[in-house]
Protein backbone atom coordinates (compact mmCIF):
# COMPACT_ATOMS: atom_id res chain seq x y z
CA UNK A 1 0.00 0.00 0.00
CA UNK A 2 1.49 3.20 -1.15
CA UNK A 3 0.54 6.38 0.64
CA UNK A 4 -0.37 9.40 -1.55
CA UNK A 5 0.75 12.60 -1.17
CA UNK A 6 -1.98 15.12 -1.14
CA UNK A 7 -1.99 18.88 -2.31
CA UNK A 8 -5.11 21.08 -1.47
CA UNK A 9 -6.43 24.69 -0.38
CA UNK A 10 -7.61 24.55 2.76
CA UNK A 11 -9.79 27.35 3.84
CA UNK A 12 -7.81 29.37 1.55
CA UNK A 13 -4.27 28.36 2.97
CA UNK A 14 -2.23 25.53 1.16
CA UNK A 15 -2.61 22.02 3.07
CA UNK A 16 -0.31 19.08 2.48
CA UNK A 17 -0.63 15.78 3.96
CA UNK A 18 0.20 12.03 3.46
CA UNK A 19 -3.33 9.62 2.82
CA UNK A 20 -4.12 5.53 2.72
CA UNK A 21 -5.58 5.12 -0.26
CA UNK A 22 -8.68 4.07 1.40
CA UNK A 23 -8.94 7.21 3.88
CA UNK A 24 -11.67 9.34 3.79
CA UNK A 25 -11.24 13.20 3.34
CA UNK A 26 -13.42 13.60 6.82
CA UNK A 27 -10.73 11.22 8.48
CA UNK A 28 -7.95 13.32 6.86
CA UNK A 29 -8.97 16.68 7.93
CA UNK A 30 -9.42 15.12 11.30
CA UNK A 31 -6.50 13.55 11.68
CA UNK A 32 -4.08 14.44 9.74
CA UNK A 33 -5.21 18.23 9.41
CA UNK A 34 -6.41 18.71 12.73
CA UNK A 35 -9.90 19.99 11.87
CA UNK A 36 -12.24 18.66 13.70
CA UNK A 37 -15.35 20.57 13.14
CA UNK A 38 -16.76 18.25 10.57
CA UNK A 39 -18.07 15.45 12.40
CA UNK A 40 -18.53 11.81 11.09
CA UNK A 41 -22.37 10.63 11.93
CA UNK A 42 -23.34 8.26 9.90
CA UNK A 43 -20.41 7.33 7.72
CA UNK A 44 -22.65 6.45 4.66
CA UNK A 45 -23.96 10.35 3.40
CA UNK A 46 -26.78 10.23 5.19
CA UNK A 47 -26.95 12.85 8.13
CA UNK A 48 -24.70 15.82 6.79
CA UNK A 49 -22.57 16.19 10.24
CA UNK A 50 -19.57 16.16 7.91
CA UNK A 51 -20.58 18.77 5.47
CA UNK A 52 -17.96 20.51 3.55
CA UNK A 53 -17.53 22.51 0.20
CA UNK A 54 -15.11 21.21 -2.63
CA UNK A 55 -14.29 23.49 -5.34
CA UNK A 56 -17.89 25.55 -4.31
CA UNK A 57 -20.03 22.61 -4.08
CA UNK A 58 -21.43 21.13 -0.75
CA UNK A 59 -20.57 17.31 -0.64
CA UNK A 60 -19.97 14.78 2.84
CA UNK A 61 -16.37 14.23 3.36
CA UNK A 62 -16.93 11.03 4.94
CA UNK A 63 -18.17 9.80 0.89
CA UNK A 64 -15.16 11.57 -0.71
CA UNK A 65 -11.38 9.62 -0.58
CA UNK A 66 -8.59 12.01 0.20
CA UNK A 67 -6.45 11.57 -2.15
CA UNK A 68 -9.22 12.78 -4.35
CA UNK A 69 -8.71 16.43 -2.83
CA UNK A 70 -5.45 17.13 -4.68
CA UNK A 71 -5.65 20.00 -6.29
CA UNK A 72 -9.25 20.91 -4.97
CA UNK A 73 -10.11 23.86 -2.84
CA UNK A 74 -11.69 22.94 0.28
CA UNK A 75 -14.11 25.00 2.63
CA UNK A 76 -14.79 24.00 6.15
CA UNK A 77 -16.75 24.97 9.51
CA UNK A 78 -12.95 26.30 10.64
CA UNK A 79 -12.95 28.84 7.69
CA UNK A 80 -16.31 30.53 8.27
CA UNK A 81 -15.80 33.15 11.30
CA UNK A 82 -13.52 35.80 10.24
CA UNK A 83 -10.86 35.62 13.24
CA UNK A 84 -12.70 36.04 16.31
CA UNK A 85 -15.78 37.82 14.16
CA UNK A 86 -18.25 35.23 13.60
CA UNK A 87 -20.53 34.60 10.36
CA UNK A 88 -23.67 36.18 10.57
CA UNK A 89 -25.23 32.24 9.58
CA UNK A 90 -23.07 31.69 12.94
CA UNK A 91 -24.61 34.20 15.46
CA UNK A 92 -28.13 33.65 14.02
CA UNK A 93 -27.60 30.34 15.49
CA UNK A 94 -26.54 31.25 18.40
CA UNK A 95 -29.20 33.74 18.73
CA UNK A 96 -32.10 31.39 18.00
CA UNK A 97 -30.56 28.72 20.12
CA UNK A 98 -30.46 26.43 17.02
CA UNK A 99 -28.36 23.67 18.19
CA UNK A 100 -28.51 21.98 21.86
CA UNK A 101 -25.87 19.01 21.77
CA UNK A 102 -24.39 20.92 18.44
CA UNK A 103 -23.09 17.76 17.13
CA UNK A 104 -24.65 18.45 13.98
CA UNK A 105 -24.28 22.40 13.49
CA UNK A 106 -21.13 22.50 11.74
CA UNK A 107 -22.30 20.44 9.05
CA UNK A 108 -25.53 22.81 9.02
CA UNK A 109 -23.87 26.04 9.00
CA UNK A 110 -21.58 24.79 5.82
CA UNK A 111 -24.47 23.55 4.33
CA UNK A 112 -26.60 26.60 4.75
CA UNK A 113 -23.42 28.80 3.70
CA UNK A 114 -23.12 26.77 0.68
CA UNK A 115 -26.94 27.76 0.19
CA UNK A 116 -26.80 31.45 0.67
CA UNK A 117 -23.55 31.64 -1.59
CA UNK A 118 -25.54 29.87 -4.41
CA UNK A 119 -29.13 31.71 -3.37
CA UNK A 120 -29.29 34.94 -1.02
CA UNK A 121 -32.68 34.75 -0.68
CA UNK A 122 -34.10 31.27 -0.72
CA UNK A 123 -37.98 30.64 0.26
CA UNK A 124 -38.18 28.49 3.94
CA UNK A 125 -39.08 25.47 2.02
CA UNK A 126 -36.11 25.87 -0.36
CA UNK A 127 -34.02 26.00 2.73
CA UNK A 128 -36.00 23.12 4.20
CA UNK A 129 -35.28 21.08 1.11
CA UNK A 130 -31.41 21.93 1.01
CA UNK A 131 -30.94 20.91 3.86
CA UNK A 132 -33.33 17.88 3.76
CA UNK A 133 -29.20 15.65 4.34
CA UNK A 134 -28.25 17.08 7.60
CA UNK A 135 -29.87 15.38 9.79
CA UNK A 136 -30.44 17.49 13.86
CA UNK A 137 -31.64 14.77 16.49
CA UNK A 138 -32.31 17.56 19.22
CA UNK A 139 -33.98 20.63 17.90
CA UNK A 140 -36.53 19.77 15.17
CA UNK A 141 -35.20 22.16 12.97
CA UNK A 142 -37.63 25.26 13.29
CA UNK A 143 -34.84 26.98 15.00
CA UNK A 144 -32.29 26.28 12.36
CA UNK A 145 -34.86 27.38 9.27
CA UNK A 146 -35.48 30.46 11.60
CA UNK A 147 -31.78 31.27 11.83
CA UNK A 148 -30.81 30.73 8.16
CA UNK A 149 -33.42 32.87 7.40
CA UNK A 150 -32.78 35.96 9.62
CA UNK A 151 -29.01 35.26 8.43
CA UNK A 152 -30.21 35.35 4.82
CA UNK A 153 -31.96 38.90 5.50
CA UNK A 154 -29.09 40.07 7.65
CA UNK A 155 -26.48 39.32 4.89
CA UNK A 156 -29.16 40.61 1.90
CA UNK A 157 -28.70 43.97 4.28
CA UNK A 158 -25.19 43.87 3.96
CA UNK A 159 -24.77 43.38 0.53
CA UNK A 160 -26.68 46.23 -0.46
CA UNK B 1 -5.11 -6.13 6.17
CA UNK B 2 -6.75 -5.86 2.44
CA UNK B 3 -4.05 -3.81 0.29
CA UNK B 4 -5.50 -1.27 -1.86
CA UNK B 5 -4.13 1.58 -4.40
CA UNK B 6 -5.76 4.31 -5.58
CA UNK B 7 -4.88 5.57 -8.86
CA UNK B 8 -6.28 8.65 -11.02
CA UNK B 9 -5.81 7.89 -14.57
CA UNK B 10 -5.73 11.36 -17.17
CA UNK B 11 -7.21 9.12 -19.98
CA UNK B 12 -9.71 7.08 -21.09
CA UNK B 13 -7.55 4.11 -22.11
CA UNK B 14 -5.37 4.34 -19.09
CA UNK B 15 -8.44 3.86 -16.59
CA UNK B 16 -9.26 1.04 -18.80
CA UNK B 17 -6.10 -0.68 -18.80
CA UNK B 18 -5.40 -0.05 -15.01
CA UNK B 19 -8.57 -1.50 -14.23
CA UNK B 20 -8.01 -4.66 -16.51
CA UNK B 21 -4.47 -4.97 -14.72
CA UNK B 22 -6.56 -4.91 -11.19
CA UNK B 23 -8.61 -7.33 -12.12
CA UNK B 24 -12.06 -8.02 -10.54
CA UNK B 25 -11.03 -6.24 -7.00
CA UNK B 26 -10.45 -3.33 -9.14
CA UNK B 27 -13.57 -0.54 -9.27
CA UNK B 28 -14.21 2.23 -11.13
CA UNK B 29 -15.00 5.48 -9.01
CA UNK B 30 -17.17 8.44 -10.22
CA UNK B 31 -19.14 10.24 -7.56
CA UNK B 32 -18.04 7.66 -4.65
CA UNK B 33 -21.81 8.15 -2.98
CA UNK B 34 -22.16 4.57 -3.23
CA UNK B 35 -18.76 2.91 -3.53
CA UNK B 36 -17.37 4.67 -0.99
CA UNK B 37 -20.29 3.36 1.62
CA UNK B 38 -19.67 -0.47 0.08
CA UNK B 39 -15.87 0.12 0.89
CA UNK B 40 -16.77 0.98 4.46
CA UNK B 41 -19.05 -1.29 5.07
CA UNK B 42 -16.69 -3.89 3.88
CA UNK B 43 -19.25 -5.24 1.38
CA UNK B 44 -16.71 -4.41 -1.39
CA UNK B 45 -13.14 -4.85 -0.40
CA UNK B 46 -11.30 -3.21 -3.87
CA UNK B 47 -7.59 -3.77 -4.25
CA UNK B 48 -7.56 -0.84 -6.71
CA UNK B 49 -10.22 2.68 -6.99
CA UNK B 50 -9.65 4.15 -10.17
CA UNK B 51 -11.01 7.13 -10.19
CA UNK B 52 -12.22 8.75 -13.26
CA UNK B 53 -12.81 12.29 -12.76
CA UNK B 54 -9.30 13.65 -14.04
CA UNK B 55 -10.15 12.11 -17.44
CA UNK B 56 -11.10 15.00 -19.69
CA UNK B 57 -14.77 14.84 -20.44
CA UNK B 58 -15.54 12.71 -17.73
CA UNK B 59 -17.73 15.86 -15.78
CA UNK B 60 -19.87 18.14 -18.09
CA UNK B 61 -22.32 18.08 -20.70
CA UNK B 62 -21.93 19.42 -23.92
CA UNK B 63 -23.69 19.40 -27.17
CA UNK B 64 -22.61 17.61 -30.03
CA UNK B 65 -25.19 17.14 -33.47
CA UNK B 66 -28.06 17.34 -31.01
CA UNK B 67 -27.06 14.68 -28.62
CA UNK B 68 -26.16 15.72 -25.21
CA UNK B 69 -23.20 13.76 -24.28
CA UNK B 70 -23.20 13.80 -19.89
CA UNK B 71 -19.82 12.86 -18.87
CA UNK B 72 -19.93 9.30 -16.50
CA UNK B 73 -19.36 11.02 -13.29
CA UNK B 74 -21.07 14.66 -13.81
CA UNK B 75 -22.81 14.92 -10.27
CA UNK B 76 -26.69 15.53 -10.36
CA UNK B 77 -25.92 19.47 -9.54
CA UNK B 78 -24.17 20.29 -12.55
CA UNK B 79 -27.05 18.13 -14.57
CA UNK B 80 -29.46 20.21 -13.00
CA UNK B 81 -27.69 23.66 -13.96
CA UNK B 82 -27.77 22.83 -17.59
CA UNK B 83 -30.53 24.90 -19.06
CA UNK B 84 -30.48 22.97 -22.44
CA UNK B 85 -30.20 19.99 -21.31
CA UNK B 86 -32.76 20.64 -18.81
CA UNK B 87 -35.29 21.93 -21.64
CA UNK B 88 -34.46 19.19 -23.78
CA UNK B 89 -34.57 16.10 -21.17
CA UNK B 90 -37.11 17.48 -17.94
CA UNK B 91 -37.69 13.73 -17.51
CA UNK B 92 -33.89 12.61 -17.21
CA UNK B 93 -32.67 15.70 -15.89
CA UNK B 94 -35.49 15.47 -12.81
CA UNK B 95 -34.60 11.68 -12.91
CA UNK B 96 -30.80 12.89 -11.64
CA UNK B 97 -31.90 15.61 -9.31
CA UNK B 98 -34.47 13.24 -7.32
CA UNK B 99 -30.87 10.97 -6.00
CA UNK B 100 -29.85 12.05 -2.44
CA UNK B 101 -29.40 15.44 -0.25
CA UNK B 102 -28.22 18.66 -1.66
CA UNK B 103 -24.76 16.66 -0.52
CA UNK B 104 -25.49 13.26 -3.06
CA UNK B 105 -26.13 15.73 -5.43
CA UNK B 106 -22.55 17.29 -4.91
CA UNK B 107 -20.98 13.88 -5.94
CA UNK B 108 -23.91 11.39 -7.52
CA UNK B 109 -23.35 10.76 -11.06
CA UNK B 110 -26.48 9.18 -13.58
CA UNK B 111 -23.29 6.67 -14.16
CA UNK B 112 -22.32 6.08 -11.33
CA UNK B 113 -26.08 5.41 -10.40
CA UNK B 114 -26.69 2.93 -13.91
CA UNK B 115 -23.67 1.05 -12.92
CA UNK B 116 -24.40 0.20 -9.51
CA UNK B 117 -27.27 -1.60 -10.75
CA UNK B 118 -29.94 -0.81 -7.97
CA UNK B 119 -33.39 -1.65 -9.33
CA UNK B 120 -34.40 1.45 -7.56
CA UNK B 121 -32.21 3.07 -9.01
CA UNK B 122 -33.83 6.87 -10.37
CA UNK B 123 -31.91 7.80 -13.10
CA UNK B 124 -32.33 4.76 -14.77
CA UNK B 125 -36.01 4.27 -15.85
CA UNK B 126 -35.66 7.99 -17.08
CA UNK B 127 -32.45 7.27 -18.93
CA UNK B 128 -34.14 3.77 -20.48
CA UNK B 129 -37.09 5.87 -21.76
CA UNK B 130 -34.90 8.30 -23.27
CA UNK B 131 -32.95 6.25 -25.35
CA UNK B 132 -29.99 7.09 -23.72
CA UNK B 133 -27.04 5.21 -25.11
CA UNK B 134 -23.84 4.57 -22.88
CA UNK B 135 -20.00 5.05 -24.78
CA UNK B 136 -18.18 2.23 -22.87
CA UNK B 137 -14.49 1.84 -22.59
CA UNK B 138 -12.54 -1.02 -22.02
CA UNK B 139 -9.16 -2.29 -22.79
CA UNK B 140 -10.52 -3.73 -26.18
CA UNK B 141 -11.73 -0.06 -27.24
CA UNK B 142 -14.83 1.49 -27.19
CA UNK B 143 -18.18 0.39 -27.62
CA UNK B 144 -22.07 1.28 -27.34
CA UNK B 145 -24.37 -0.01 -25.68
CA UNK B 146 -27.85 0.79 -24.41
CA UNK B 147 -28.57 2.39 -21.02
CA UNK B 148 -31.18 -0.87 -20.26
CA UNK B 149 -27.78 -3.19 -21.00
CA UNK B 150 -25.83 -2.27 -18.20
CA UNK B 151 -27.66 -3.47 -15.29
CA UNK B 152 -28.46 -7.28 -15.47
CA UNK B 153 -29.44 -7.90 -11.89
CA UNK B 154 -29.43 -6.51 -8.58
CA UNK B 155 -25.51 -5.38 -7.90
CA UNK B 156 -24.68 -6.66 -10.75
CA UNK B 157 -23.62 -5.49 -14.77
CA UNK B 158 -23.12 -6.52 -18.20
CA UNK B 159 -19.71 -4.64 -18.06
CA UNK B 160 -17.19 -7.22 -18.82
CA UNK B 161 -13.19 -6.71 -16.76
CA UNK B 162 -11.93 -3.40 -17.52
CA UNK B 163 -14.83 -1.83 -18.83
CA UNK B 164 -16.09 1.27 -17.53
CA UNK B 165 -19.53 3.52 -18.96
CA UNK B 166 -17.31 6.88 -20.14
CA UNK B 167 -20.44 8.88 -21.58
CA UNK B 168 -24.26 8.47 -21.70
CA UNK B 169 -25.38 10.10 -24.82
CA UNK B 170 -28.85 11.26 -25.05
CA UNK B 171 -29.87 11.05 -28.93
CA UNK B 172 -31.83 14.15 -30.73
CA UNK B 173 -35.22 13.56 -31.11
CA UNK B 174 -38.10 15.18 -33.21
CA UNK B 175 -39.37 18.68 -31.40
CA UNK B 176 -42.84 17.88 -29.75
CA UNK B 177 -41.22 15.27 -27.69
CA UNK B 178 -40.72 15.66 -23.79
CA UNK B 179 -40.18 13.13 -21.30
CA UNK B 180 -41.34 12.59 -17.66
CA UNK B 181 -39.86 10.89 -14.07
CA UNK B 182 -41.86 10.26 -11.39
CA UNK B 183 -41.33 8.18 -8.11
CA UNK B 184 -43.51 6.54 -5.15
CA UNK B 185 -41.42 7.21 -1.70
CA UNK B 186 -43.72 7.31 1.70
CA UNK B 187 -42.00 10.89 2.61
CA UNK B 188 -40.61 13.97 0.86
CA UNK B 189 -37.05 14.12 0.47
CA UNK B 190 -34.19 11.38 1.14
CA UNK B 191 -35.61 7.84 0.22
CA UNK B 192 -35.43 5.18 -2.07
CA UNK B 193 -38.06 4.66 -4.51
CA UNK B 194 -40.75 2.43 -4.17
CA UNK B 195 -42.05 2.44 -7.72
CA UNK B 196 -40.63 4.90 -10.48
CA UNK B 197 -41.92 5.37 -13.78
CA UNK B 198 -40.45 7.30 -17.37
CA UNK B 199 -41.80 8.32 -19.91
CA UNK B 200 -40.76 9.68 -23.19
CA UNK B 201 -42.88 11.07 -25.94
CA UNK B 202 -42.94 12.10 -29.41
CA UNK B 203 -46.48 13.74 -31.01
CA UNK B 204 -47.19 14.51 -34.65
CA UNK B 205 -48.01 18.80 -36.01
CA UNK B 206 -52.08 17.39 -34.58
CA UNK B 207 -50.82 16.55 -30.63
CA UNK B 208 -51.08 12.34 -31.70
CA UNK B 209 -48.48 10.46 -29.98
CA UNK B 210 -46.49 8.83 -32.35
CA UNK B 211 -43.61 7.63 -30.31
CA UNK B 212 -43.53 6.61 -26.91
CA UNK B 213 -41.14 5.01 -24.42
CA UNK B 214 -42.16 3.56 -20.93
CA UNK B 215 -39.43 2.32 -18.19
CA UNK B 216 -40.47 1.48 -15.05
CA UNK B 217 -38.04 0.85 -12.31
CA UNK B 218 -38.13 -0.92 -8.88
CA UNK B 219 -40.94 -3.57 -9.62
CA UNK B 220 -37.88 -6.10 -11.21
CA UNK B 221 -34.72 -7.09 -10.54
CA UNK B 222 -34.03 -4.19 -13.20
CA UNK B 223 -35.89 -1.17 -15.21
CA UNK B 224 -39.00 -3.25 -17.05
CA UNK B 225 -39.31 -1.68 -20.55
CA UNK B 226 -42.78 -1.62 -20.59
CA UNK B 227 -43.22 -1.71 -24.68
CA UNK B 228 -47.16 -2.64 -24.24
CA UNK B 229 -47.75 0.00 -22.19
CA UNK B 230 -45.84 2.21 -24.74
CA UNK B 231 -47.84 1.22 -27.59
CA UNK B 232 -50.95 1.93 -25.77
CA UNK B 233 -50.02 5.64 -25.87
CA UNK B 234 -49.89 5.33 -29.50
CA UNK B 235 -51.92 7.13 -32.13
CA UNK B 236 -53.56 9.06 -29.08
CA UNK B 237 -54.17 12.22 -27.25
CA UNK B 238 -53.93 10.73 -23.61
CA UNK B 239 -57.70 10.47 -23.44
CA UNK B 240 -59.24 8.49 -20.46
CA UNK B 241 -59.72 5.40 -22.32
CA UNK B 242 -55.90 5.77 -23.55
CA UNK B 243 -54.73 6.37 -20.20
CA UNK B 244 -56.91 3.18 -18.81
CA UNK B 245 -54.95 1.33 -21.56
CA UNK B 246 -51.33 2.47 -20.00
CA UNK B 247 -52.37 1.66 -16.79
CA UNK B 248 -53.56 -1.48 -17.11
CA UNK B 249 -50.35 -2.21 -19.15
CA UNK B 250 -47.93 -1.26 -17.12
CA UNK B 251 -48.89 -3.26 -14.30
CA UNK B 252 -49.27 -6.30 -16.20
CA UNK B 253 -45.35 -5.69 -17.11
CA UNK B 254 -44.51 -5.36 -13.48
CA UNK B 255 -42.66 -8.54 -11.71
CA UNK B 256 -41.84 -7.00 -7.94
CA UNK B 257 -40.55 -8.90 -4.91
CA UNK B 258 -42.76 -7.44 -2.11
CA UNK B 259 -40.54 -5.77 0.87
CA UNK B 260 -40.48 -3.52 3.72
CA UNK B 261 -41.04 -0.51 1.71
CA UNK B 262 -44.13 -1.80 -0.39
CA UNK B 263 -45.79 -5.56 -1.22
CA UNK B 264 -45.91 -6.69 -4.55
CA UNK B 265 -49.57 -5.78 -5.00
CA UNK B 266 -48.82 -2.55 -4.20
CA UNK B 267 -45.66 -1.80 -5.84
CA UNK B 268 -47.86 -3.23 -9.30
CA UNK B 269 -50.41 -0.21 -8.51
CA UNK B 270 -48.48 2.46 -8.16
CA UNK B 271 -46.70 1.62 -11.26
CA UNK B 272 -49.87 1.92 -13.55
CA UNK B 273 -50.54 5.45 -11.34
CA UNK B 274 -47.22 6.86 -12.34
CA UNK B 275 -46.73 5.53 -15.63
CA UNK B 276 -50.17 7.97 -16.17
CA UNK B 277 -49.23 10.58 -14.22
CA UNK B 278 -45.36 10.51 -15.71
CA UNK B 279 -47.57 10.22 -19.31
CA UNK B 280 -49.73 13.24 -18.76
CA UNK B 281 -46.83 15.49 -17.88
CA UNK B 282 -44.44 14.23 -20.40
CA UNK B 283 -47.58 15.15 -22.93
CA UNK B 284 -48.13 18.66 -21.33
CA UNK B 285 -44.32 19.67 -21.78
CA UNK B 286 -44.37 18.09 -25.39
CA UNK B 287 -47.10 20.38 -26.37
CA UNK B 288 -45.51 22.72 -24.44
CA UNK B 289 -42.45 22.73 -26.50
CA UNK B 290 -44.28 22.55 -29.83
CA UNK B 291 -45.86 25.53 -28.92
CA UNK B 292 -42.32 27.12 -28.17
CA UNK B 293 -40.95 25.66 -31.69
CA UNK B 294 -44.35 26.53 -33.89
Amino acid sequence: MTRTHVSATVNGDPAEFLSDPGTTLLDALRDELGLTGAKEGCGSGDCGACSVIVDGRLVCACLMLAAEAEGRRIETIEGMADGSTLHPLQRQFLEHAALQCGFCTPGMLVATKALLDANPDPTESETRYWLAGNLCRCTGYDKVIRAVMDAAAELRQVRV
Amino acid sequence: MTQLDYVAPTSADEAAAALAAGGGAARALAGGTDLLVQLRSRRLKPGLIVDLKRIPGAIGVREENGDFVVGAATPGAVIGEHEALAKAWPGVVEAARLIGSTQIQGRASMAGNLCNASPAADSAPALIAARAICVIVGPAGRRAAPAEAIATGPGRTSLALGEFVFEIRLPARPARSADAYLRFIPRTEMDIAVVGAGVNLTLDGDGAVVDARVALGAVGPTVIVAEAAAAALIGGRLDEATLARLDEAARAACRPIGDKRGTAEYRTKIAGVLARRAAVIAYARAKARAGEDA
